[in-house]
């Protein structure tokens, strides 16, 4: 674990889909700069997890703090606006725009220019700008004028990260960015993962375990909806609790 | 095919933009006695336009735009015989009132979306309409508000029977509108509405606010509706219980479908078009309009998306770039 | 004693508007289809009534000939152009259908004038019967028999048969269906001709309280489309429960307070669609 207040706790986290439990007690820290894999076998609750952390569902009990304030009560936009940014398992983008685009109107609504209804000439083309700056972070920069819905998938994968990075966020969660890319193209995301800015927080859900265990510093492994262990790659590759309900799965 | 041009060159060029107001003062100069025809045109122009912007760009679903041009209509009425004469400030009166109650209506069902959005819309026009018939001393029920005697624009030009001020102030309105409607759909503001519409779980999650949006532009989209009807008031003196009626909403979709969503100049073709077959095949038959629009209707949804604009664009596409592909529709 | 009597007008009254729109929320709750065309097929049924009517057919055997006439006309129209609208979205829905509206309306009017339609309540059932407290219109009475009756009908047919349990499965998750090899198509095109022709009949039998003319098909409009948000898209019991709630309200409000009856009955649907925006009694999937 590295050093220092963590930028986002989470303690006791839990809900429940009627009878069943689908988040059990959880407790998470997350440091600045940290780099997290969240891995466990299908329906362990991971993406519930990253949508009780965004606020897109609501939790029945526990906290979640961001940088010292309590989040746990709000909006996901308000999530958002103080430095918790996510993508999606699978493309949610604006598929008739181009991607430049897409990035900038987060730009714009990061910028609270997005209330600008009259007068916006300058400050549209700052937010383009720095658009274009995302785009070649993520090594997507030629695509700019092309339209999502004509983009190979995993450049749209691409630019959901390209858009969560726009939003300068201090925590990023990201859902699967692999899924669903072709082979041929999963060093794109690898390389991608690897430009992040060093002092954003990340949490990477992926089933593709070559880059889970190439990123991530510090693995926690979910079950049923617990945190079943946590620890380094190394120590979490030769877990035998971890093997039985997960790797011993797969590798089998 | 996007709401908002993507690149310049899929921006018309200086021509195009100057070409529909040309056309409007080549009228004026040249339709001697056409002049209220005219004047009914340029109305449902600005009305059609409203609806584009909450429906067209937002894709606020509604069946019951006539709420906000009714309203708008006897405000206007009501401000003239109560207040104050002057056409300029009976149009502003109106046009507050038609965004206050966008703004009301607006935030308590933009929360829900589809089938159930639609129906909530009919019953608020449904209601107004419902009220003025029932409030006979304010409204004068069924038999419409009568007696509104507009003063002179600025205190200069006076309403003539012929409808030549009327063309000039409704096309001034229109143009002032149009401007407004051309920079708010390529603002930020307009471009996060265009992502509403097109995927809210992305606007949710770059932290749009997607309900405050949708209610402000909806009461943006309202005022203009109001300003419509405010016109419609001031023209023709006198507001009928109709505007409320659902046929009022309905044409006024099919206006916009006529011409084509998210172009702007969709409203331009579609309300012309509207009004004129309704006027030509209306001198046949009283009924044959709507034989003529029910076909129309039917064609277009079945076999052009994107309206007689979508047609005429992809032609023009076509035209320049020698048959080359253009974007998907 | 007035409130059996505004009782027995709003249930006669529902008991119509449920007939008539039974077949579109089960239509609206399969396919998402926003018909606003529906109120066009039940004109057509009226107007098929009428004039078989005066051309001296029995009453009754009008009717469910007008019926036929209305589910022949769904049946075409199903496969001419509903068929194509089912993958676009709401709004093409409510356009094609208001432009069938349109058609349906001017093609009425060349054939049988702009004015209403003339009454063809037959006589038999034309007159007032001794109901204990006072007299009243047996046919209202006789409505609310053939309301029962139809609501019993197709309840059976959803509850009690193979093709029932195929629809009702359908309405809560057609992806689903459709992996278990039920024709959703095939469901949806019997469905909405069943529906047409229960609207046709609805209204040829009905006509003595909403009159025809040929504006029918929007001026009725309105409440067809509440009985179906408000009960809950794709919900039997829900449009039952709707059309009884709005055509006893509806009638209580025109009795009891004549100059705001309509105002309070859409005042009491927009707050019910605010508090419940799934309907009364929405069926599963959508709860």
């Amino acid at each position: 674990m590295s050093g220092g207040a963590p930028i986002l706790s989470v303690r006791g986290l839990a809900k429940n889909f009627g009878a069943l439990a689908v988040t059990r007690n959880v407790d998470l820290d997350v440091a600045k700069g940290a780099r997290i894999g969240l891995i466990g076998p299908n329906g362990a609750g991971k993406t519930t997890l990253v949508n009780l952390l965004t606020g897109m569902l609501s939790s029945d009990a526990g906290e979640i703090t961001l940088e010292g304030a309590r989040i746990e009560r709000m909006s996901p936009e308000k999530r958002v606006h103080r430095g918790l940014a996510r993508t999606h398992q699978i493309n949610t983008l604006l598929m008739e725009a181009n991607a430049r685009d897409n990035v900038a109107v987060a730009v714009a609504e990061r910028e609270k220019y997005a209330w600008r209804l009259l007068r916006y000439g300058p400050q549209w083309r700052a937010c383009l700008d720095e658009a274009q700056g995302y785009l070649e972070e993520t090594g997507i920069g030629h695509a700019g004028d092309r339209r999502v819905s004509l983009l190979p998938y995993g450049e749209q994968r691409l630019l959901e990260i390209a858009i969560a990075l726009s939003l300068k966020p201090r925590v990023m969660l990201l859902d699967e960015p692999g899924a669903g890319i072709p082979s041929s193209e999963a060093h794109l995301i690898h390389d991608a993962l690897g430009r992040l800015p060093a002092d954003i927080a990340i949490l990477l859900i992926e089933h593709d375990m070559d880059l889970v265990f190439k990123f991530a510093k510090e693995i926690v492994v979910l079950v049923l909806g617990a945190v079943l262990t946590r620890g380094p790659p190394a120590q979490i590759a030769a877990d035998p609790r971890v093997r039985s309900v997960y790797l011993g799965r797969s590798v089998a | 095919m996007s709401a908002i041009p993507q690149s310049k060159s899929d921006e018309p060029s200086a021509l195009w933009h100057a070409l529909p107001w040309l056309l409007a003062l080549a009228f004026f100069f040249l339709a001697d006695g056409y002049h209220s025809l005219g004047v009914n045109i340029l109305i449902m122009i600005l009305f059609t336009l409203s609806l584009d912007l909450a429906l067209g760009y937002a894709g606020i679903i509604t069946l019951g735009h006539a709420a906000f041009f009714g309203f708008g209509a006897y405000a206007a009425g009501l401000f003239n015989l109560h207040v104050s004469a002057d056409p300029l400030l009976g149009l502003a009166a109106a046009t507050l009132a038609a965004a206050a109650l966008g703004l009301v209506t607006g935030a308590l069902i933009l929360h829900t979306r589809g089938e159930t959005l639609l129906m909530l819309t009919l019953a608020i026009a449904a209601i107004l309409h419902e009220a003025a018939n029932h409030m006979r001393d304010l409204t004068g029920g069924d038999d419409g508000l009568a007696g509104i005697r507009p003063g002179a624009v600025f205190g200069l030009f006076r309403f003539d029977l012929w409808g030549k001020t009327s063309f000039l102030y409704c096309l001034g309105v229109l143009f002032v509108w149009f401007l407004i409607s051309w920079r708010v759909v390529r603002s930020p503001f307009g471009r996060s509405l265009d992502g509403v519409r097109q995927n809210a779980k992305r606007m949710r999650a770059i932290g749009t606010p997607v309900w405050l949006r949708l209610v402000a532009m909806y009461a943006l989209s309202a005022a203009m509706a109001g300003t419509a009807g405010a016109l419609s008031a001031q023209t023709t003196r006198l507001v009928g219980l109709s505007v409320f009626e659902l046929l009022t909403s309905g044409i006024v979709a099919v206006m916009l479908v006529l011409g084509g969503e998210r172009r702007l100049y969709g409203a331009f073709v579609g309300a012309t078009i509207y009004v004129l077959v309704q006027d030509v095949a209306g001198a046949i038959n009283p009924f044959y309009w709507m034989f003529v629009i029910g076909i129309l209707l039917v064609a277009i949804v079945l076999f052009f998306d994107g309206g007689l604009m979508g047609v005429i664009e992809t032609a023009r596409r076509k035209l320049r770039r020698g048959g080359a592909p253009g974007a998907a529709p | 004693m007035r409130a059996v009597t505004i009782l027995l007008d709003g249930v006669a009254y529902g008991m119509i508007l449920f007939i008539i729109s039974v077949g579109l929320t089960v239509t609206m709750g399969l396919m998402r289809v926003v018909n606003l065309a529906h109120g066009a097929f039940a004109m057509l049924g009226g107007y098929v009534a009428t004039a078989l009517t005066l051309k001296g057919v029995p009453f009754l055997v009008s009717c469910l000939l007008a019926g036929a006439a209305a589910g022949a006309a769904g049946a075409l129209a199903e496969v001419t152009v509903f068929r194509p609208l089912y993958r676009k979205a709401e709004l093409q829905h409510v356009l094609l259908t208001i432009g069938l509206c349109f058609i349906a309306i001017a093609a009425l009017t060349l054939f049988a004038g702009s004015t209403p339609l003339p009454a063809i309540v037959p006589d038999w059932l034309d007159r007032m019967v001794d109901i204990g407290y006072r007299s009243y219109p047996l046919y209202r009475l006789f409505l609310i028999g053939v309301g029962a009756v139809m609501a019993l009908g197709v309840w059976l047919i959803m509850e009690r048969t193979l093709f029932g349990a195929k629809l009702r499965a359908a309405v809560d998750d057609a992806q689903m269906a459709r992996a278990v090899g039920i024709n959703v198509s095939r469901l949806f095109f019997l469905t909405f001709t069943g529906g047409c022709a229960l609207a046709g009949f609805g209204a040829a039998v009905g006509a003595g309280i909403m009159p025809l003319e040929p504006f029918y098909a929007l001026r009725y409009l309105v409440y067809f489309l509440i009985v179906v948000a408000v009960g809950g898209m794709g919900s039997f019991r829900g449009s039952l429960a709707a059309a009884l709630l709005i055509g006893v309200v509806g009638t209580a409000g025109r009795y009891i307070v004549p100059q705001f009856g309509g105002f309070l009955l859409y005042l009491l649907v927009f707050g019910l669609l605010l508090w419940r925006p799934n309907g009364l009694l929405p069926p599963k999937s959508a709860a």
